[in-house]
C-alpha cells in the first residue's frame, strides 16, 4: 500500500480516498486471481504426482519380485504367478502406431481440404460433424468395430492386403477378425477428429501475408499450401498428432473389444494381441493375490511412463522443428 | 502558410540529379538509353473498375506506368491504393467476391487472360509489413526460384546471392544465410522480402507502403535501393508518406475515394498540382 504516494492526503480528501480504495480492491482482485490460478496449476501437478506415486507404491510387490525383467518378459500366467509386460507394451505401441499411420495422412488431408479448399460454410459444418465423432463413446466404436468393421475387413480388405502385400511378415497368417490390425483401424477413426479439428484451426490461423507472399512469387495454390502454409502450421499440427497419440495409447474399451485379448507377440498385424489398458480393464476385477494385482498396477505404471516419454519426445521434436523456423 | 509543400518541393529538387544518371551499358534486359527516352509504357490500366461484392471500390481508373520509372500512388486511407496495386498482379483474386472490370495490359498482353502464376512471377510484390517465411534467409530467397523451377541448386544459390546483393542486404547477412530470417531487424526483413521478390527477376515490382513499419534509417535504405532497382524493373510504390513519394517517384498518382484525381510528373504534382483536392491533400488540409 505504501506504493501509493498520496496516502496522507487521501484521508482528508474523500474522492481521493474512494479512488484509493478502488485501486486497493483492484489489487486484491489481482491477488485473488493469482492465487486461484496458482492453486489450479498446483492441483494439476499434485494429481499427476499422486497418480505416479500411488502406481509406484502399489506395484511394489511386483517390482520387487520381477525387477526390470517385468518389462522384457513375454509370459503372462496368473496361475503360475509369472507376469511380464512385453506383449502388452508391444500391443499398445503397435496399435497406436498403426492408428497414427492411418489417421495422420487422412486427418491432415481433411484438415487441408477444410482449411484451404472448402468454402467456409461447408468447412464449418463438416468440422462440426467430425468433432461429433470425438464425442461418440468408445464402447460404441467397439461395437461398430465388432459387428461392422471386423466383418468388412475380413471380407474386403484383408484378402486384398494379403494378395498385394502377402509376402510381408506383417500380413501373414490367418485372420480371425480380432487383431492388432482391427484395433489399429478402430483407433484411427477415434483419433482422427483430434487431428482434423486442431490442424484445421492451426492452418486457418496462418497469417494471410504468408500465403500472399508465396502467391506473389508465382506460387500456385497447392505450392503455397504445401510449401508455406503447412510448414508454418507444423508445430500446431504436430501438437494435434500427439494429442491423438495420447488418446490412442490410453484407449481401453474399443481396443479390448477388437484386439483379441491374447497376451502374445506376433509379427503379423492380423494376429490377435493385447494392450496395456485392455488387460488392466479386463483382469483387474478378477485378479486375486497381491502379486497379480500388483502386476496389473505396474502395467499401469508402465503405461503412464510410456505416455510420459512419448509426450516428452514429442515436445523435443516440436522444439527441434520450430528451431529451424523459429516463429511464434 | 503551408510549410509542408515547400519541403516537398525541396525534396523533389534534391533528388532530381539522382535518378536517370546510370549508364545504359549496365542496364540488363537490353533496355537501351534510347528506349528509355522514348519511355515505353510497361503497364497500362484502362477503365478499371473494382468491386468488393456490392461495394464499388475503384471507379474508371486509367493509368500507365512507364518502364524503368518509379511511380508513386498516394491518397488518404481507404481510397483504394492497395486495391489498385493488388489488381495489377491479380492478387485480389484470393478475396471472395472481389471483381475487376476493365483491362490491364502488360507489354501488350492482357493480364486478365494470362496464367496468374506466370503473371505474378513477372509482376512481383512487397507488402506493408515484412512477411518473411519462417525459414532460413537462404531458403526465403530460394523459395521463388525453386517453385518456379528456375534451375539447379548451383543456379539457385547464385540467384540468392545476386538477389541479396541487389537488395543491398548481402553484406549484412552473408555470414548467416542459414539462420532464421526472423532474427533480422524489421528493415533487414523488408529488404529480405525485396530480395525474395527480385529472385524471380520480375519486370514490375509493386510495393505497398513498404516502409510504414520501418524507422527512418530503414526507410532511407529502401528508398536508396529503389533508385538502383529501377534500372532493372518498373516500380510502383504506394505510400502514405508524401516526402517519400516526393523523394523517390518520377510520377505520382493521387487517389481519392476510389478515383484517380490526378496523375503527373512528381515535381508537377508537388509544386503546381492541377486539382484542388490534390493540393489540399498535399498541403495536409485533409487526409
Ligand atoms: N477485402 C475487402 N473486402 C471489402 N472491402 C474492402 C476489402 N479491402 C478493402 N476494402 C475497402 O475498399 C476500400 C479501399 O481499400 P484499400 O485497402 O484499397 O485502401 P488503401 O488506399 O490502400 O488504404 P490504406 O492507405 O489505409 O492502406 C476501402 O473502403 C476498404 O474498406
Ligand atoms: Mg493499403
Amino acid at each position: 500500500m505504501a506504493t501509493y504516494p498520496s496516502t496522507a492526503n487521501s484521508r482528508a480528501l474523500p474522492p481521493g480516498g474512494r479512488a484509493r480504495s478502488f485501486l486497493r480492491r483492484g489489487q486484491v482482485g489481482e491477488d485473488v486471481a493469482y492465487l486461484v490460478t496458482l492453486v489450479a496449476a498446483a492441483t494439476i501437478f499434485l494429481i499427476t504426482s499422486l497418480i505416479f506415486y500411488e502406481l509406484f507404491v502399489q506395484s511394489a510387490v511386483s517390482r520387487q519380485k520381477f525387477g526390470f525383467h517385468f518389462l522384457f518378459t513375454q509370459t503372462w500366467d496368473p496361475i503360475a504367478g509369472n507376469f511380464g509386460a512385453l506383449p502388452f507394451i508391444y500391443g499398445t505401441v503397435v496399435t497406436a502406431a498403426l492408428s497414427l499411420l492411418i489417421a495422420i495422412p487422412q486427418g491432415l488431408g481433411s484438415a487441408i481440404f477444410l482449411a484451404e479448399l472448402a468454402p467456409r460454410r461447408v468447412s464449418d459444418s463438416l468440422t462440426f460433424l467430425i468433432e461429433l465423432l470425438a464425442a461418440v463413446p468408445s464402447v460404441i466404436y467397439g461395437l461398430l468395430g465388432i459387428f461392422i468393421l471386423v466383418p468388412f475387413l475380413q471380407a474386403r480388405v484383408v484378402p486384398v492386403l494379403k494378395a498385394v502385400f502377402g509376402f510381408l511378415p506383417i500380413f501373414q497368417g490367418v485372420f480371425y477378425g480380432v487383431s492388432y490390425f482391427s484395433a489399429g483401424v478402430v483407433l484411427s477413426v477415434m483419433i482422427m477428429p483430434f487431428i482434423v479439428s486442431v490442424s484445421r484451426e492451426v492452418l486457418l490461423a496462418v497469417p494471410k501475408d504468408q500465403r500472399e507472399a508465396s502467391l506473389a512469387l508465382g506460387g500456385s495454390r497447392w505450392q503455397t499450401t504445401w510449401h508455406v502454409v503447412v510448414p508454418y502450421a507444423l508445430k500446431g499440427i504436430m501438437g494435434s498428432i500427439f494429442l491423438a497419440l495420447a488418446r490412442a495409447l490410453g484407449e481401453t474399451m474399443a481396443v479390448t473389444m477388437v484386439i483379441g485379448n491374447t497376451p502374445q507377440i506376433k509379427a503379423s498385424l492380423l494376429a490377435p494381441g493385447y494392450s496395456i489398458a485392455a488387460v488392466i480393464a479386463n483382469e483387474f476385477t478378477e485378479a486375486v493375490g497381491s502379486l497379480y494385482i500388483s502386476s496389473l498396477i505396474e502395467l499401469g505404471l508402465v503405461l503412464f511412463v510410456v505416455t510420459f516419454i512419448i509426450n516428452g519426445l514429442a515436445r523435443l521434436m516440436i522444439m527441434a522443428a520450430s528451431r529451424g523456423g523459429a516463429h511464434s | 502558410m503551408d510549410p509542408s509543400s515547400g519541403d516537398l518541393a525541396k525534396a523533389v529538387d534534391a533528388r532530381t540529379p539522382l535518378p536517370g544518371n546510370h549508364s545504359p551499358a549496365d542496364t540488363p534486359g537490353g533496355i537501351g538509353s534510347d528506349q528509355m527516352k522514348v519511355q515505353t509504357m510497361k503497364l497500362k490500366a484502362s477503365n478499371v473498375n473494382f468491386f468488393y461484392g456490392g461495394f464499388h471500390a475503384l471507379h474508371e481508373i486509367n493509368l500507365q506506368f512507364s518502364a524503368n520509372k518509379i511511380t508513386a500512388l498516394i491518397g488518404p486511407s481507404g481510397c483504394g491504393k492497395s486495391t489498385f496495386l493488388r489488381s495489377l498482379n491479380r492478387l485480389h483474386e484470393t478475396i471472395r467476391g472481389a471483381r475487376l472490370e476493365g483491362t490491364i495490359v502488360l507489354d501488350n498482353e492482357n493480364i486478365l487472360a494470362m496464367n496468374a502464376s506466370a503473371l505474378r512471377r513477372r509482376v512481383g510484390m512487397v507488402f506493408q509489413r515484412p512477411n518473411p517465411f519462417p525459414k532460413s534467409i537462404f531458403d526465403n530467397i530460394a523459395y521463388g526460384p525453386e517453385i518456379n523451377g528456375m534451375g539447379n541448386h548451383q543456379h539457385v544459390a547464385e540467384l540468392v546471392e545476386q538477389s541479396l546483393i541487389r537488395a543491398a542486404l548481402w553484406e549484412e547477412v552473408k555470414d548467416k544465410l542459414h539462420q532464421s530470417a526472423y532474427g533480422l531487424s524489421g528493415g533487414q526483413q523488408q529488404r529480405l522480402c525485396i530480395a525474395r521478390a527480385l529472385a524471380v527477376n520480375p519486370e514490375v515490382l509493386l510495393l505497398d507502403e513498404p516502409c510504414s513499419a520501418l524507422d527512418p534509417i530503414g526507410t532511407a535504405k529502401i528508398e536508396e535501393l529503389l533508385f538502383t532497382l529501377k534500372d532493372q524493373c518498373t516500380i510502383v510504390i504506394v505510400t502514405h508518406n508524401m516526402q517519400q513519394a516526393a523523394r523517390v517517384a518520377d510520377y505520382t498518382g493521387f487517389f481519392l475515394m476510389g478515383k484517380l484525381i490526378e496523375f503527373d510528373d512528381t515535381k508537377k504534382i508537388y509544386t503546381t498540382p492541377g486539382k484542388k483536392e490534390t493540393e489540399d491533400y498535399i498541403t495536409g488540409r485533409f487526409g
